[in-house]
């Protein structure tokens, strides 16, 4: 917080142009973070894992992933391998940012850490007014959005406990997040073939191995396809 | 180990494994320096095949036996595409989808 420090009217200048900038992002963490609240509490996890999970892992789609793993002792291999396959888009999301966030001194590795998808698409997308200054408003996206998450998630898993009304169907959200992700990176990719082979690896590697075991083979055969058919996609699209 | 550290083990990891992919690109490019080819290869086709993959996970409990079974799951994601194809708004897809969902299994399908 010391970054947001100052004098009383910029900083409320300052936060008051973050919450209006951050406001659809508010809505979408508070609906998927009590989504993932809640079937973290129906899976027989509370509050307290709601909140250390959001606060520490801070990443929607492999939180979502992450609960069925819980209490099932997977295998060390088999999460490593998920996180890393369903993060790597965020390995580009940095790249934009390298100067920006190594001028901010202390907040540097703060915004490395909460560089999600909706934070990303936040900070790209925000023109900062001259009478504020941008790193501070980049880390006070990047902690409101963080603190949004949080917030929703510990509310799901609190609500899950008290709740009256059937939540049955509310794990749609996960997968709605999914196919949402999965359009935006569609629309924006010129060559679908990597995108088609996933569906395919996927679909096939169910058949294959069944419901309980199929997403590690199918991520490995993803990426042994996309790096044998390297030349093919280059060599059609050009650079991509 | 019992279950409560193995399951934190589990969360740790994921928080470490996180924080290094997000990691990459300040580690190890410079200021003006452009990724390796293959890196960047990668980087701009993996995610939507891994994402592919993940609808797939989403869906891998449907059953065609009776449509019940599966007609809630596409008339869902049919009414997110649909969606978000013409608002591009992820909340209003999100939101609406899971809620035109739980009304699915609970009321229509039930």
């Amino acid at each position: 917080m010391y970054y947001l420090k100052g004098e009383g009217t910029a900083v409320r200048k300052l936060i008051q142009f973050v919450f209006i900038r951050t406001l659809p992002v508010l809505f979408a963490f508070l609906f998927l973070g009590i989504a993932f609240g809640l079937l973290l509490q129906r899976a027989g996890y509370n509050a307290v894992w709601a909140l250390c999970i959001s606060t520490f892992v801070y990443a929607g789609s492999m939180q979502f992933v992450l609960i069925p793993f819980l209490g099932t002792e997977a295998s060390i291999f088999t999460v490593i391998f998920m996180t890393l396959s369903i993060n790597c888009r965020h390995i580009f999301y940095g790249l934009s940012f390298i100067e920006k966030f190594k001028s901010m001194g202390k907040a540097y590795p703060y915004m490395i850490f909460s560089l999600t998808d909706e934070t990303y698409s936040l900070l790209c997308s925000t023109k900062v007014p001259e009478d504020l200054d941008e790193k501070k408003v980049f880390f006070g996206i990047a902690l409101f959005t963080h603190i949004y998450w949080i917030s929703g998630s510990v509310t799901g898993a609190l609500l899950g406990e008290l709740i009256t009304f059937d939540t049955t169907g509310i794990e749609f959200a996960m997968t709605a997040l999914f196919v949402v992700i999965f359009i935006e990176q569609w629309l924006s990719a010129r060559n679908h073939v990597p995108a088609t082979a996933g569906l395919l690896c996927g679909v096939v590697s169910l058949v294959i191995f069944g419901p309980g075991s199929f997403i590690l083979p199918a991520l490995i055969a993803v990426v042994v396809i996309i790096l044998a058919s390297k030349n093919t996609i280059l060599a059609k699209e050009g650079a991509l | 180990m019992t279950g409560i550290a193995y399951d934190a083990g589990i969360v740790l990891t994921v928080v470490v494994c996180t924080f290094l992919t997000r990691l990459f690109p300040f580690a190890l490019f410079g200021r003006k320096q452009q990724p390796h080819p293959l890196v960047a290869y990668i980087g701009k086709t993996l995610p939507p095949a891994v994402m592919a993959v993940l609808v797939v996970y989403c869906l891998k409990t449907v059953q065609f036996t009776a449509l019940p079974a599966f007609a809630p799951q596409f008339i869902g994601i049919a009414i997110v595409a649909a969606l978000h194809l013409w608002k591009r708004n992820f909340l209003l897809s999100i939101g609406v989808g899971t809620v035109c969902y739980m009304a699915l299994v609970q009321v229509v399908f039930r």
